[in-house]
């Protein structure tokens, strides 16, 4: 494209683009590639260059082909009972670093605030009594725990591992969707599609530095590791999944074997004295940090539910002796319902004293009196979510919405005002996605994921960008339709990454011999090569 | 059995074994080296190729010359078409030697070859079904021949390229690329899961290298093929068995190993180098020792020339 006449590119992107700029204009959302003009942002341009240069039949062999490593590698996600592979669509969503680094800030605030929320709402509850959050609010929250109240948890982190959701709205603001502090997952397909790229699209990649993101393991296993209990000079980190019918089964395999550590199940642990050990052939081994990919409720049957085969009896308690760090710390849930989020820019200011980086979407709490008037008169504009469900779950979109459905929903706020959020539909913005034989916008949001060790907050360069496939729907969640791009944040400058240290090799060899001396008196014959 | 085909089923191990390696190393550096700057690039490939053992013939060689001298050129064994083209070669002077599953294998792969698009993409494709064929080789080769002194001579010669392999893996250490080198040289060996789960927490460029080099129970560390290498050569010649006189190739393979195997240092990575150079040098020292030892008719014939 450089120097290119302008003719000739959009005659050469034509087929692919045919139309992108009406279908764009119809969803009256911000499309993340394109101005309105219908020329490619400065951050796309680079793209826009690969992409010109290939044609129909490039483009889809490339994405049957991603597709079919993903099928071959197990990247694949469970849709009623059948393995599927993730979809992968071969445009990549671009940040700049100038946008990025006000995500990073503001994930990494949010995350410190969440932090310090918990900590507040496991001990003297002062939030509550200086008036920032109604305490009703925390305590009727169904994942606020008594079981874990009272403790500090080993290690001292709470928040481990988090995504926060963010997207953007039709102005092109980032907003905070929602918080996930509990088991965030999709981290994997973040992993994988970056490699599945960098074979599909290998033109896009040496035109510019892009950061990378295959750090994330070790800097989890790092995290995991100093939040280990006092004491212990080695500490041994296991992940802990439910099993292999779980529809992240791929992620926990994947992070376990990218860490090198242990994956594994309720039935392979063991409680005794508050410490937890594990089953091995060598006998019983101590386990200091567990890496919980499963949800509380089931996490520990003298706890909480004791129907559950699936956790481990005796880990809360361990947990509460110093026995154990498990991550991400039990009763997280309360910092992730999403009527406490519509209080998160006030817990910023109040635990941080400064302003939120990323601001909230506006949400109204039915709990007060004139929003709820306000809801119940405008339903069929609005989104309304229960506030602990997750992957889109009781979800109800007002304008897609029938009137029966409308009616139900109506009676439930009236009757459960605590149980429900809702807020204006955003037209999330649009990437230009593969769809039949040429690109269509389609809407997308983006998961940042974040590692606390403690001291830091780590912010992966990019996360997990959730793509909508169907055209016009705004459900990214991928257990109905959704799919996934690779998330590239572009780096400020090439030479930060790419700087070895310096190479002395050569006066190394000269110097230095540390074999015997070769005994020349038998390898003549050899020598003479 | 005759030397002639000893001397092919020998050659037919290390041509294979010289195309895994190969595809293995392009295909991960390849990755890197993409997303470098055009004039990086240039550099980098030609590091790359000097780690494979050749010299660029101008200084314009950059990723697509790459990808010829060491994926596409069928005229040197050096690349990978070069060498499944050599192996297949040799396994038809000893067709009535290996098993026919085995010939068919490498036939196929020797016409699949050409069925590859030569650009950045196809490559990737390329390496992967050349790892996939390399891998039914060696299944076959395994589970299809007797274990007498022909495979014998398959296996040894696959060991001692699998040492030289490695210890070029090792060496892309020093070649310019981005990201952290030693995820790299471990991914060329496919041995990042395994070295991961032997290291809980520490890892760094010498653990890695430590990995790689002096592993017993890796398949692709220099100390474990070193030491199938040994083995095998104590299998063909029985006679050595007491003190005395052995062979020249034993020798030279079983100083190499040992010295490895119990080598301690607190400086490996300064010393890397060295061992690369000297690992690589057993390698071809050994394999002329063998050729003199086993397939020596080329020798011969030069000295009766002379005296007659």
């Amino acid at each position: 494209m450089h120097g290119q006449p302008i003719d000739e590119k959009l005659s050469s992107m034509s087929d692919l683009f045919e139309d992108y700029a009406v279908a764009a204009a119809r969803t009256g959302a911000y499309d993340e590639m394109f101005a309105p003009d219908q020329v490619a942002r400065s951050t796309y341009r680079q793209l826009e260059g690969a992409l010109a240069s290939l044609d129909l039949a490039d483009v889809s062999s490339r994405a049957d082909s991603m597709a079919r490593t993903f099928l071959d590698r197990g990247v694949t996600f469970d849709y009623a009972g059948e393995e599927r592979p993730f979809p992968l669509d071969i445009v990549p969503r671009v940040i700049s670093a100038g946008e990025w680094d006000v995500l990073e800030r503001g994930v990494a605030q949010r995350v410190r605030a969440l932090e310090a929320f918990l900590n507040d709402v496991y001990s003297k509850m002062s939030v509550a009594s200086d008036g920032v959050v109604p305490r009703r609010i925390i305590t009727s929250s169904k994942h606020f725990h008594r079981q874990v109240h009272g403790f500090e948890p080993a290690g001292g982190v709470r928040v481990h591992i988090s995504g926060i959701d963010v997207v953007r709205d039709g102005a092109g603001t980032f907003r905070v969707l929602e918080d996930n502090v509990r088991v965030p997952s999709g981290v994997s397909y973040v992993l994988e599609n970056r490699r599945a790229m960098a074979k599909g699209l290998p033109e896009a990649f040496s035109q510019q530095p892009i950061r990378p993101v295959e750090e994330y393991p070790r800097r989890l296993l790092s995290a995991l590791r100093r939040t280990a209990p006092a004491g212990v000079d080695e500490p041994t980190v296991v992940v802990l999944t439910p099993g292999v019918f779980n529809s992240a089964y791929f992620e926990h395999t994947l992070l376990a074997g990218l860490m090198g550590v242990e994956l594994v199940e309720g039935r392979d642990l063991i409680c005794r004295g508050n410490r937890v050990y594990m089953r091995t052939t060598a006998g019983e081994q101590r386990v200091d940090v567990i890496y919980k990919r499963i949800d509380d409720d089931f996490l520990d049957p003298l706890q909480f539910r004791s129907d559950s085969m699936l956790g481990c009896p005796g880990l809360v308690n361990a947990a509460r002796a110093g026995g154990v760090t498990i991550a991400n710390a039990v009763g997280n849930g309360v910092a992730d319902d999403k009527l406490v989020y519509s209080y998160v820019p006030d817990l910023i200011r109040y635990y941080l004293g400064e302003e939120p980086i990323i601001a909230n979407v506006d949400t109204f709490r039915l709990e007060e009196d004139d929003a709820r008037e306000e809801v119940l008169d405008r339903l069929d504009e609005l989104v309304v979510k229960p506030v602990d469900g997750s992957g889109g779950k009781g979800l109800v979109i007002g304008p897609d919405a029938s009137p029966e459905e409308l009616e139900t929903l109506r009676r439930r706020l009236i009757e459960d005002p605590r149980g429900w959020i809702a807020q204006p539909v955003l037209q999330l913005s649009t990437v230009p996605t593969l769809s039949g034989n040429k690109f269509g916008p389609r809407h997308v949001d983006l998961r940042p994921f974040a590692v606390n060790d403690g001291e830091d907050v780590w912010v992966l360069p990019g996360g997990l960008t959730r793509v909508a496939l169907k055209e016009g729907s705004l459900i990214v969640n991928s257990s109905q339709g959704g799919g996934s791009k690779d998330t590239w944040v572009l780096a400020q400058s090439r030479n930060v990454p790419i700087e070895a240290e310096p190479r002395h090799s050569i006066s190394i060899r000269e110097r230095t011999s540390v074999w015997p001396v070769e005994s020349s008196w038998r390898d003549r014959q050899a020598e003479q090569q | 059995m005759l030397s002639r085909i000893a001397e092919s089923l020998f050659w037919i191990g290390r041509y294979v074994e010289r195309a895994d390696g190969t595809a293995r190393i392009l295909d991960v550096h390849l990755e890197r080296l993409n997303h470098l700057p055009p004039e990086d690039q240039r550099s980098v490939a030609q590091e790359l190729l000097g780690v494979m053992g050749s010299r660029p013939d101008h200084d314009e060689f950059g990723l697509p010359e790459l990808l010829h001298a060491i994926a596409y050129d069928r005229t040197h064994a050096t690349s990978i078409a070069g060498s499944l083209g050599a192996a297949r070669e040799n396994a038809r002077r000893a067709r009535e030697t290996v098993s026919s599953s085995l010939w068919e294998c490498l036939n196929t792969t020797y016409y699949g070859l050409s069925q590859h698009r030569k650009d950045v993409v196809g490559t990737y494709r390329f390496c992967h079904w050349v790892l996939e064929r390399t891998a039914m080789v060696g299944g076959l080769t395994d589970t299809t021949m007797s274990h007498d002194e022909s495979w014998l001579f398959l296996v040894l010669g696959r060991s001692l390229e699998r040492a030289d392999m490695t210890a070029r893996m090792l060496s892309t250490r020093e070649v310019h690329t981005a990201g952290m080198s030693w995820v790299n040289m471990l991914r060329c060996a496919g041995a990042y899961e395994s070295f991961l789960r032997t290291r809980r927490a520490a890892f760094d460029d010498r653990h890695a290298a430590e990995f790689l080099l002096m592993d017993r129970l890796f398949p692709r560390s220099i100390v474990y093929a070193l030491r199938d290498a040994d083995e095998a050569l104590a299998k063909l010649d029985p006679s050595d068995t007491r003190l005395g006189h052995i062979n020249d190739a034993r020798r030279i393979v079983g100083q190499a190993r040992t010295f490895l195997e119990f080598h301690r240092t607190d400086d490996l990575m300064v010393e890397l180098p060295e061992h690369m150079e000297r690992v690589q040098r057993a390698v071809a020292q050994a394999s002329d020792a063998i050729s003199r030892k086993y397939f020596n008719r080329a020798d011969e014939l030069a000295w009766v020339g002379e005296v007659s």
